[in-house]
């Protein structure tokens, strides 16, 4: 080391190089290298910090009867649009009820309806498209179709439809997000496949005489995965706020049930938004929070899958 | 090596690919990739395999792994349990016989998977081929990237922390792997600089004496063929033209256009005065080639006849009595 190094202040960067060094030189000589995953996801602050964040906001929502100390759904009427207090953390909305309680409760549903319905639908595309985009021919035809069928249907009819025939609840909703939501994650599924179905590597695993299966989901999946994790993490908050628009149209989940969307809703007055700060800006808070943090999660997945990069 | 011992016999092997145009997808047109091969494998022989850009020299290559089915013609395998047409085979079928043929590619970029370990690579076609245990795998695996003068640890790396020649051997590696007869090199030293160039091919000639291989190389490198192969198939718009061993192509040319071809080889001799042929314009489409000889529009001896018929190979009497070309212009072809 000159000495041109070691009077250069010291970054970040050295350090974690350093990090870095070190666990090489222990894994030197080992062939142990499956924390190798963990390590890197570990090393990036940022998705540390959003799991941290997504993990704080799930439990909170799970055991809210434990945490909250009033009911999300019976109005107090001597407590009508009340800032917060120590009574009521996140003051109460225009029927008395507390906000704090019913973020919480809110989460629950909201949660599950936005990851729910954007893993339902990644998984659905990403079988479909993985597959159809390799074999190609009359399957990824076919599957091409269906797809331009679901995508040009307008959502708003389907959910007519299916809330007139199955009525309203939480089910429905996630089905019919993800019958709406599926094509856009098989079409970049499908498109990554194709650019990846020419690289050498796969003739390769042709040449050997590996099912089309096998190369497609176990060998080139891993390679198209960066974005489709992306895209999940975008669509998750797309769901949670089209679940928002729908419930306040009252085709989506009851108004009754508290879900970060309705609450959210209550800031469509003017006068809220205006003098009724507490109303919306502790649920809108909590969204993107939680929004960002998946987003940091799935950066940091994808780094952390991307071998080409050091943790 | 046995001269009359044919590992692998194409006949009149044609690959076309349907163009597709307007809103109704109708073939509008077909790419004559491969026109009307005629190639016969030799066991234990290099066969070179040269031509410019777009003559059809990769898709021959994959035409004979059947990763791209030849719209016509056959290719016959010949091993020990007789004859056997792949041509005819699906994949099913094909899958015992993928076992003895395989490729070595051009590109050492992206011939391997980046999100494997070169062991996470390697291992699936042995698991595939019957290969049981991991520890197996992992000694075979690190045995073959010992014969690629690689060290065996290197199998828990991934493929971006290589060099292009490296990679480049990990990719022979893996062809080697279920132990093949025939292995096909597409181009398998064009990516890289002359003195890896060197090393590599250095290397596949000493698995070849190990491994009693037979290597189909492909190349437009008139130079590293001159170095490694033993005969010698000059390709132009999906057709051979010429056809002989490699000392015979170079000593005793018959075809104008593996004459041209030859004259641009760069010689580091000042003394000697070689006249470079030019030749004008680009290879001809092969959605549409020339009436006649595919190389008649380019070729400085073109005669009317050249633009009517279609030349056949004919066989010539060299030093082997083996030379084959395809040209109306060179006289005293032997009778058959």
């Amino acid at each position: 080391m000159t000495d041109a190094t070691v009077t250069r202040p010291r970054t970040r960067r050295d350090a974690q190089f350093d990090r870095i060094r070190d666990r090489e030189a222990k894994l030197a000589g080992t062939t142990q290298r499956k924390g190798r995953f963990l390590s890197k996801f570990l090393n990036n602050r940022l998705a540390v910090i959003g799991f941290a964040i997504f993990a704080v906001i799930c439990l909170m929502s799970l055991f809210a009867p434990l945490i909250a100390q009033h009911d999300p759904m019976s109005p107090n009427l001597r407590a009508i649009a009340k800032p917060p207090s120590a009574e009521h953390w996140f003051g109460t909305d225009k029927t008395g009820r507390d906000i704090f309680a019913r973020v919480l409760y809110g989460g629950r549903v909201s949660i599950l309806v936005g990851l729910g319905s954007a893993l339902l639908s990644a998984l659905i595309g990403v079988i479909i498209g993985v597959y159809s985009g390799y074999v190609g021919g009359w399957l990824d035809w076919i599957a091409m179709r269906i797809s331009e069928i679901f995508m040009s249907f307008p959502q708003i009819i389907l959910v007519l439809l299916l809330v007139a025939i199955l009525g309203q609840s939480l089910v429905n909703l996630i089905v019919i997000f993800t019958l709406t939501g599926w094509g856009g994650i098989y079409r970049m599924a499908r498109a990554r496949m194709l650019s990846i179905r020419e690289e050498e590597y796969v003739q390769a695993l042709r040449s050997f005489g590996l099912g089309p299966a096998r190369i497609a989901y176990k060998h080139m999946l891993p390679n198209a995965l960066g974005p489709i994790m992306v895209n999940i993490t975008l669509s998750t908050a797309a769901f949670i706020l089209q679940e928002a628009g729908l419930s306040f149209l009252g085709l989506g989940v009851p108004l009754s049930i508290p879900t970060w969307g309705n609450i959210l809703n209550a800031a469509q007055d003017l006068r809220v938004l205006e003098q009724n700060w507490w109303i919306w800006l502790p649920v809108g808070a909590t969204i993107s929070l939680f929004v960002l943090s998946v987003n940091f999660i799935g950066d940091g997945l994808r780094d952390a899958t991307d071998p080409s990069q050091q943790g | 090596m046995q001269p009359n011992d044919p590992i692998l016999t194409l006949r009149d092997v044609q690959v076309h690919f349907p163009i597709k145009s307007g809103i109704l997808k109708r073939t509008s047109g077909h790419v004559r990739a491969v026109d009307g091969v005629d190639l016969d494998v030799y066991r234990g022989e290099v066969l070179g395999l040269v031509g410019e850009s777009g003559c059809g020299k990769t898709t021959l290559g994959k035409a004979i792994l059947q990763l791209v089915r030849a719209t016509n013609g056959t290719v016959t395998y010949q091993g020990d349990g007789g004859e056997t047409e792949l041509t005819t085979l699906d994949d099913a079928g094909l899958f015992a016989f993928r076992k003895r043929l395989q490729i070595v590619f051009q590109d050492p970029h992206s011939s391997l998977n980046p999100a494997f370990t070169i062991f996470g690579s390697l291992e699936d076609p042995l698991r595939h081929y019957g290969v049981k245990t991991r520890k197996e795998r992992r000694k075979i695996v690190g045995d073959l990237l010992e014969a690629v003068n690689m060290r065996r640890e290197s199998m828990d790396r991934y493929p971006h922390e290589f060099s292009g020649g490296q990679r480049q051997r990990i990719g022979i590696a893996r062809a080697l792997s279920i132990q093949p007869e025939l292995v096909v090199c597409d181009e398998a030293v064009s990516a890289l600089d002359v003195s890896i160039q060197a090393q590599v091919l250095q290397l596949l000639m000493d698995l070849k004496r190990e491994k009693n291989l037979t290597y189909v190389f492909i190349t437009h490198d008139l130079s590293v063929t001159e170095f490694l192969c033993d005969r010698i198939a000059v390709m132009y718009l999906g057709k051979i033209v010429e056809l002989c061993d490699a000392e015979e192509l170079y000593s005793n040319t018959l075809h104008p256009y593996t004459e041209a071809l030859l004259s641009a080889i760069p010689v580091a001799d000042l003394d000697r005065k070689s006249q470079r042929i030019v030749l004008e314009g680009d290879v001809p489409s092969p959605v549409n080639p020339p009436s006649g000889c595919p190389f008649h529009p380019r070729c400085r001896y073109a005669q009317p006849v050249c633009r009517t018929d279609v030349p056949q190979l004919r066989r010539y009497r060299g030093k082997s009595g083996q030379h084959l070309a395809a040209c109306h212009l060179i006289d005293h072809p032997l009778a058959d």
